[in-house]
């Protein structure tokens, strides 16, 4: 009893705001990051921190939809891995100096 | 007690997540993105989503960050990174700023929205979340009704993302032209 009543309730908007941190750690490292091994986890951070708070959002709606749709969203996320590491293994076949991807300018204007 | 959960997942998840970010070796990011995802299962336990907790650590933590790592190794792409060069003139502070901006544009809307009574209207459709039986047998039964179609449709995305992934990652046969040559006989 002592301890609920000194530790604080975590609502949906400690969740959330977690959820918004990590997204932001996601999108500074694809800005920041040149390997596009790298930058292909940060998008799986931000897909990470958007599925916390359709969770959080779902709890706090009692509504399960909103788990519905992170299932999609995971099924989503690893086809989009899938074939964005496959275009990876044909571009380092092609051209295995090619690790960062200001190499990989070819279809620049 | 969820308090100490959060604290602890949540150091977690920012923990791994900055080391994602910050070491130069990618199979160190790859390993400290795991750490992340596990974070992430953890909270999702703790908002009573346990099947996406599953989920999360066999497809996410099971598949695809061991996918990261086959690739990584079988291409040997496992050197580090120079993370001195600074490929843009100003590139690290305007990502900062662009992050810090992302960062306190949605805590300010998080935090507005936060004691209102707005976010608590539930809509008309919604499906309840039934307190008297397992998580999974609920969402399982949504999935195949609201949701057939979707769920149908993301059978062919996989589908088509295996068929593409093989096209794309396979080595030509020796009897068929491959794609180098045709470019090149178009040229």
């Amino acid at each position: 009893m002592f301890v609920a009543q000194t530790l604080p309730t975590v609502t949906a908007s400690w969740y959330v705001s977690l959820a918004a941190l990590l997204f932001a750690i996601g999108a500074v490292g694809l800005l920041v990051r040149r390997n596009p091994l790298v930058m292909f986890m940060c998008v799986e951070l931000m897909l990470n921190a958007v599925n916390l708070t359709f969770v959080a959002f779902a709890r706090s709606m009692g509504d399960l939809g909103g788990q519905a749709l992170v299932f999609f969203v995971m099924v989503v996320a690893a086809a989009e891995v899938v074939v964005g590491l496959a275009i990876m293994v044909a571009l380092l076949r092609r051209r295995p100096d090619a690790t960062t991807a200001d190499d990989v300018a070819a279809l620049r204007g | 007690m969820e308090f100490v959960v959060f604290l602890i997942a949540g150091a977690i998840v920012v923990g791994g997540a900055i080391g994602v970010l910050a070491f130069a070796n990618p199979v160190h990011a790859a390993l400290s993105l795991v750490a992340t995802l596990f974070g992430v299962a953890v909270l999702f336990v703790a908002q009573d989503a346990q099947f996406l907790a599953a989920v999360q650590v066999i497809v996410y933590a099971g598949a695809i960050v061991v996918l990261f790592l086959f690739v990584i190794m079988l291409l040997g792409v496992d050197r580090s990174d120079d993370l001195r060069v600074e490929p843009i003139v100003a590139q690290r502070p305007l990502a900062l700023l662009a992050g810090v901006g992302v960062l306190a544009a949605s805590l300010v809307a998080v935090l507005s929205a936060g004691g209102s009574t707005a976010t608590r209207t539930v809509r008309s459709t919604a499906v309840a979340i039934p307190t008297d039986e397992p998580d999974i047998t609920s969402l399982g039964r949504l999935l195949f009704t609201d949701h057939v179609l979707a769920f149908e449709i993301t059978a062919i995305l996989l589908t088509v993302a295996v068929v593409g992934a093989v096209v794309l990652a396979r080595r030509p046969g020796r009897d068929e032209p491959s794609v180098e040559a045709d470019v090149e006989a178009e040229a």
